[in-house]
């Protein structure tokens, strides 16, 4: 720690004053980034609370650690499991070994570095352009972006989508705090429709590159659940499975217990608002009830099976808990005013279940349910504060008379 | 009045700025957003966009000619109509030369010709400028407005179909250049509509941030 700071401090004079001026924003980001800053508040702060950015994203990252260790666990798992390494006799007893996670973290670490690298390249570089400092907008997306990819993506196109996502998802509406979407999501639906051979489909779930001598074991399918679920209309995981989150899926978003978990934490430190969360819940249990409901009236088995699943199942497998917990409840593209948050949580529950079941095409239709309620976010806002408006006004009359 | 038209040059200063101005500071595209939808439509490849082009800048320069030749003329009620039929004369012409000539293009642009009718470019350079002014300064308009909405399309359909398809002009370029070998990836993002919206947008970025002078003060 010493050496370092020796290094920043010898560093000051000439990212101040001197030479290196317009490298002042990285010199800012990298030193409140290490250390607190030595200068105070002149006059006239403000300070309400002890909470600033910085401490806000840092504790969604606290939260998405869990997860994210469990990912490198699984990707390994998954990984020798389709290799018919593993004896399925003793099932996920083999889940927590060192192996498993080393292969995870081979494969997951370098996703990580290059999201950061990419990300904060054109984050660093607008800095540069506008003279602010960079601010910490995007620890957190730089860390949902890798989660949400699946294991075998390759590293460029993880770049090349960070820095769509950051550049006009971004930084064209003004940076951090300015965004109609979330920067992450906007980088996972860019993947997906730019390369969707590999972001969906059911070879790129789990790792399958063989070395010498290994086989994929026989009738080995490594499609997730709902994609079993889209095409023949029953699966192979349990709800259980899916819950601890022993499934394919992207990288993050499998363990349900591990995402609860994260969510209560967020909930619990007051990041994360509890009523999106909470109505996201109601709304997915609403459309799955309803599917429920027609499910009968359906010709085909395959969509008889689908729509008939019961609502924990939607609740367990795919993204829904990660997007809800992580992606609806981000603060900046989500509804700002209290009622709103109701609608706009509800609705991304409901259309996501929905875009799921409906379309074969969408398996997971929580992303676009996301982006796009993310888009409705202002309107809802709007009308919520319009109603207000308008009851205080009748209010005021009937106290005037 | 006559009499000073006569005296200008051809190609005179101001003559010259009908021809430049919509390049630039009064493109049609990314200035005044006319003209979106084709650019939406017709952008995926080079040779559709360019055919596209050529037609506009054909239709545009004719039917601003026929009306500022016929502008003394038309029933100020019925201007709309009368521009709409000289439009629609020409916009025929021009589908049955593309039919007869580059058939399988005409097929690929199928109705986006026959909106060529619709198209707010040509409306709003007839309504607004060969309504008043003489023929040859009309031409002048209708070409360089013609050619600026074509400039724009060119340049995007350069991107989508080079990031795209790996092609361009329908020659293989990424596959000449090896990279598929290398693990390069199409982006099947750049052909769907939406990409042509954000490069368009990408393209006012750059052009607002090279031409101080469009940008609104607030």
């Amino acid at each position: 720690m010493k050496v370092l700071q020796d290094i920043l401090d010898s560093a000051r004079p000439a990212v101040t004053t001197g030479k290196l001026k317009p490298l002042y924003p990285l010199y800012n980001a990298l030193e409140t980034m290490l250390f607190v800053p030595d200068h105070n508040a002149s006059s006239g702060a403000h300070v309400r609370d002890a909470i600033d950015l910085k401490r806000t994203m840092i504790t969604v990252i606290f939260a998405l650690i869990p997860a994210l260790i469990f990912g490198l666990y699984n990707s390994g798992y998954q990984h020798y499991r389709a290799l018919g390494m593993l004896n399925d006799s003793i099932g996920w007893l083999q889940f927590f070994t060192l192996d498993n996670f080393i292969f995870g973290a081979i494969k997951v670490v370098p996703m990580i570095a290059v999201t950061y690298i990419a990300g904060l390249g054109v984050e660093i570089y607008f800095a540069y352009i506008n003279k602010h400092a960079v601010n910490e907008g995007f620890l957190v997306s730089g860390l949902l972006i890798p989660m949400t990819m699946p294991i075998d993506m390759p590293l460029w196109m993880i770049a090349i989508s960070t820095i769509f996502a950051v550049l006009i998802g971004k930084e064209v509406f003004g940076g951090t705090g300015m965004n109609i979407l979330n920067p992450a999501l906007t980088a996972r639906a860019f993947a997906f429709f730019a390369y969707p051979s590999f972001m969906s489909g059911d070879k790129v779930w789990i790792n399958t590159s063989v070395e010498a001598n290994q086989n994929v074991v026989d009738g080995f399918s490594g499609a997730t659940a709902l994609g079993q679920y889209a095409t023949t209309g029953s699966n192979n995981y349990s709800a259980w499975d899916a819950f601890l989150g022993i499934v394919p899926g992207s990288i993050g978003e499998t363990s349900t217990l591990l995402i609860l978990i994260g969510g209560i934490y967020l909930i619990a430190t007051g990041i994360g608002s509890w009523k999106i969360m909470l109505s996201s819940l109601l709304g997915a249990i609403a459309i799955s009830l309803i599917f429920n409901l027609v499910a009968p009236s359906m010709i085909s088995p395959e969509q008889q099976g689908f729509l008939a699943i019961p609502f924990y199942f939607h609740l367990v497998f795919g993204s829904w808990a990660f997007s809800t917990v992580f992606m609806a409840t981000d603060p900046v593209s989500a509804s700002h005013t209290e009622r709103g948050k109701w609608i706009y949580g509800f609705f991304i529950g409901f259309l996501g279940i929905m875009i799921r079941v409906f379309n074969p095409a969408y398996p997971e239709g929580m992303m676009l349910a996301i982006i796009f309620m993310n888009v409705m976010a202002p309107l809802i806002d709007h009308y919520v504060v319009d109603g207000n408006i308008k009851k205080r006004l009748k209010r005021l009359k009937a106290n005037a008379q | 009045m006559e009499k000073n038209k006569s005296k200008e040059a051809l190609f005179s200063k101001k003559n010259r700025g009908l021809l430049k101005d919509p390049l630039n500071i009064n493109n049609p595209i990314t200035v005044q957003v006319l003209g979106i939808c084709s650019a939406l439509a017709i952008t995926v490849k080079l040779k559709p966009a360019i055919v596209m082009s050529l037609s506009v800048i054909v239709v545009m320069a004719l039917a601003n000619v026929i009306t500022s030749l016929m502008r003394n003329m038309i029933p100020n009620r019925i201007r709309i109509i009368v521009q709409l039929v000289v439009v629609a004369t020409l916009v025929i012409l021009v589908d049955q030369v593309l039919k007869a000539f580059v058939y399988d293009v005409s097929k690929q642009l199928s109705v986006f010709v026959g909106l060529i009718i619709t198209n707010c470019i040509i409306m709003g350079r007839i309504e607004a400028f060969s309504l008043g002014n003489p023929p040859w300064k009309s031409f002048l308009d209708g070409v360089g407005n013609g050619v600026s909405y074509g400039l724009i399309l060119i340049v995007v359909s350069f991107f989508r179909e080079l990031l795209g398809n790996g092609t361009l002009y329908d020659y293989p370029v990424v596959e000449k250049l090896g990279l598929y070998e290398l693990g390069y990836h199409n982006n099947g993002m750049m052909l769907l509509p939406p990409m042509a919206l954000i490069v368009v947008a990408l393209i006012i970025w750059w052009q607002r941030s090279k031409t101080p002078s469009l940008i609104e003060k607030d």
